[in-house]
């Protein structure tokens, strides 16, 4: 689960990793008011995306009179914003961050995730900052400084110092730079992280480690226990489906092409929409069903594939292990009572009680096509689709 | 001859009395497997199934248990773990899905110096066909042989076996290592066993996006397997960035994709096919 950067410089404050004053507005006159009560000379608008690359896209502005934030904030809320993590439509500004200024000596990377490989967390520095970390860890994978940190004995004091001294701090902030690293540390394992990165950390001319920006991903098989981290959750931000099937506990994620998928395991589910485009198909969503769907489980699985405008045809693959098929088959047959299926739908059945749960969707008098496998079922639905069209 | 699993193994099933312990612990009986009783701390003393229920898996082990089965809910379930792996099981094979990334890796640290086999968490288990099941496969779908399976998946895997039991082959063990960005045994540990095993001819190894492990796999399998391997990655169409269904199915910051893995196994002289219901055609034509 993302959060926006207000949200996670709030979390930074509470755990004492330092960052600018700044406050959230609304709208234009909100954004105004909030660098008169920051006072200074300069200020910063950030619009609050999820999504990075909004500097690149239009969406931090640096602003130096009352006036430029007035007018800064009413360009960016209510427009679109397109970066290049976003999809070429961009996402809905509904709200920016006003942001204190500061003197800047020095910019950095830095990024705390957990390491695969080594099944740590791993905390990356990189003098590099300001740009994509992905890039540098391709060209100059030597200019990101690693330090892996043992859950047990947690960050060491060696460890800090062995990334300030490694980004060429002196003096005053090489010990500001070990208490921001140790209490971002604190962050990222009490607060169950998968991702903080802040891209630019920056050394101001006083000598303070700041972060000018705040990226938090959390584990979501985790959120059971920050449940108010929940409540930082911005629908606005995901994908209305997406949202529609978590609450039925069904994993969809919608992707650009036409065809519909239903399939029981995560696995699987990747395999058919890999099936579908190698028989030259797109497939328009991933759709896991899970272990132990039930029929009004399945039925909202077809409503959900099918508030999507572009589907023409759907391909359900199931593997019934101990999800029966003839359970499967009660599903998707009390499904397309209810709801209008107005496409093609293409159905493979395989495992256990194979017999019956076929015999069943034949005997519903649905217009369903019935597919030997999983092959059979991807030649057949884009065959259908295309004479469709 | 198979891995890790075979008609000796006693199985103590931890979360027995919970609703998917209870179910797949009477599946497990009825495939043959010698499951001789359930941890359930609280309980101890009752019976279910017709079999024991201990408070502590060491009084699982002084009744002979040297394997487990975790059904326990993802909050409890890395403590599940830590328990088992003190009580000196063998084997731990952990169904849970949702158990938090930094628990694993907890218990990563902690099971480091003991000597006992994690496979899991998030998987479909482990099955010897004709002798054993730890997990919630269907049985039913294997069938003895010499091809030894492992895979990231559940139904994927399901899918790989019916294919290769559906060739008249049959499987040695197969091996579901789960879906999480921790887990336990990995694609390298079981290509070592199935190399050093004499009961295993051939192997299927289904990988699928996220992490590197089937590229680290396969410069294992170039180096020191000489059994034939078939091999499958899942998600060449994901979206990078998303996670696909599994915790662990991610691309991020442009690792872990499917391209990659093909590629590396391809290089290790793995036969990877692009086609999902080809696996046991493939399987078929190099031997």
């Amino acid at each position: 689960m993302n959060i926006h950067e207000y949200q996670a410089k709030e979390l930074f404050r509470q755990y004492g990793v330092k960052t600018l004053n700044g406050i959230l507005a609304l709208n234009s006159n909100e954004a105004a008011n909030a660098c008169k009560e920051l006072g200074g000379m300069i200020w910063v608008v950030k619009a609050q995306i999820h999504a990075g690359g909004r500097g690149k896209g239009g969406g931090i502005i640096l602003c130096r009179s009352v006036d430029e934030v007035y007018e800064a904030a009413n360009n960016i809320i209510g427009s679109k914003l397109v970066t290049p993590q976003t999809t070429s439509e961009g996402v809905n500004v509904s709200k920016v961050y006003v942001e204190e200024g500061c003197n800047i000596a020095k910019e950095f990377y830095l990024g705390i995730v957990l390491d695969r490989e080594k099944e740590l967390p791993v905390i990356m520095a990189s003098t590099e900052g300001g740009i994509e970390i992905e890039e540098v860890a391709s060209k100059n994978p030597e200019k990101i400084l690693k330090v892996y940190v043992d859950p047990v004995t947690g960050l060491g004091d060696w460890q800090a110092r062995k990334i300030a001294f490694g980004l060429g701090l002196e003096g005053k902030q090489v010990r500001s730079c070990m208490r921001f690293l140790k209490n971002l540390y604190n962050l990222f394992i009490d607060l169950d992280c998968s991702i903080v990165e802040i891209n630019p950390l920056v050394v101001t001319t006083a000598d303070d480690v700041v972060a000018l920006d705040a990226k938090i991903n959390f584990d979501n098989s985790a959120l059971f226990r920050h449940t108010d981290i929940e409540q930082l959750r911005d629908q606005e931000e995901e994908e209305p489906l997406e949202v529609r099937a978590t609450e039925v506990g069904l994993n969809y994620i919608k992707l650009d092409g036409e065809i519909g998928c239903m399939v029981n395991g995560a696995g699987l589910a990747m395999a058919t929409m890999d099936i579908i485009k190698l028989h030259g198909g797109e497939p328009a969503n991933f759709l896991d069903v899970g272990g132990g769907a039930d029929s009004e489980q399945v039925a909202e699985g077809f409503r959900i594939i099918l508030s999507d405008p572009s589907v023409k045809a759907i391909f359900v693959n199931i593997f019934g292990g101990i999800m029966r098929c003839d359970f499967i088959a009660k599903g998707i047959i009390a499904a397309a009572k209810e709801i209008k299926l107005d496409v093609p739908v293409i159905v493979r059945l395989a495992g256990t009680n194979v017999g019956i749960g076929k015999k069943m969707l034949v005997e519903s008098g649905l217009d369903l096509i019935t597919a030997n496998d999983m092959n059979d079922g991807a030649i057949k639905v884009i065959e259908v689709m295309e004479r469709k069209k | 001859m198979s891995i890790w699993l075979d008609s000796s193994s006693k199985v103590v099933v931890q979360g027995i009395t919970g609703k998917n312990g209870q179910f797949h612990s009477e599946q497990m009986l009825d495939y043959g497997t010698r499951v001789i009783g359930g941890v359930t701390p609280g309980k101890g003393g009752q019976e279910t199934l017709g079999l024991p229920i201990w408070d502590t898996m060491s009084e699982a082990v002084d009744a002979g248990a040297n394997v487990s089965c975790i059904f326990v809910p993802p909050a409890f379930a890395a403590d599940a773990i830590m328990e088992a792996a003190d009580s000196e099981v063998d084997l731990i094979v952990a169904i849970t899905e949702g158990i938090p990334a930094l628990d694993m890796v907890k218990v990563k640290k902690y099971i480091e110096s003991i000597d006992v086999r994690l496979i899991g968490p998030n998987c479909p288990g482990i099955i010897t066909p004709g002798k054993s099941k730890v997990g919630i496969m269907p049985g039913h779908i294997h069938r003895k042989g010499d091809v030894g399976i492992i895979s990231r998946s559940g139904t994927l895997t399901y899918e790989a076996v019916n294919q290769v039991t559906e060739k008249g082959l049959g499987q040695s063990t197969c091996v579901g290592i789960g879906g999480d960005p921790v887990n336990g045994t990995n694609f390298m540990d079981c290509l070592k066993a199935f190399e050093n095993d004499r009961g295993t001819k051939s192997i299927i190894m289904i990988g699928e996006i996220g992490g590197t492990a089937e590229e680290t796999a396969s410069q294992y399998a170039k180096d020191y397997v000489s059994k034939p391997i078939v091999g499958f990655i899942a998600g060449r169409t994901a979206p990078p960035g998303k996670r696909m269904g599994h915790a662990g199915a991610i691309i991020s910051g442009g690792k872990g994709t499917a391209k990659e893995k093909m590629n590396a196994m391809k290089r290790a002289g793995i036969h990877v096919t692009e086609n999902p219901s080809e696996l046991g055609k493939t399987l078929e034509e190099i031997l």
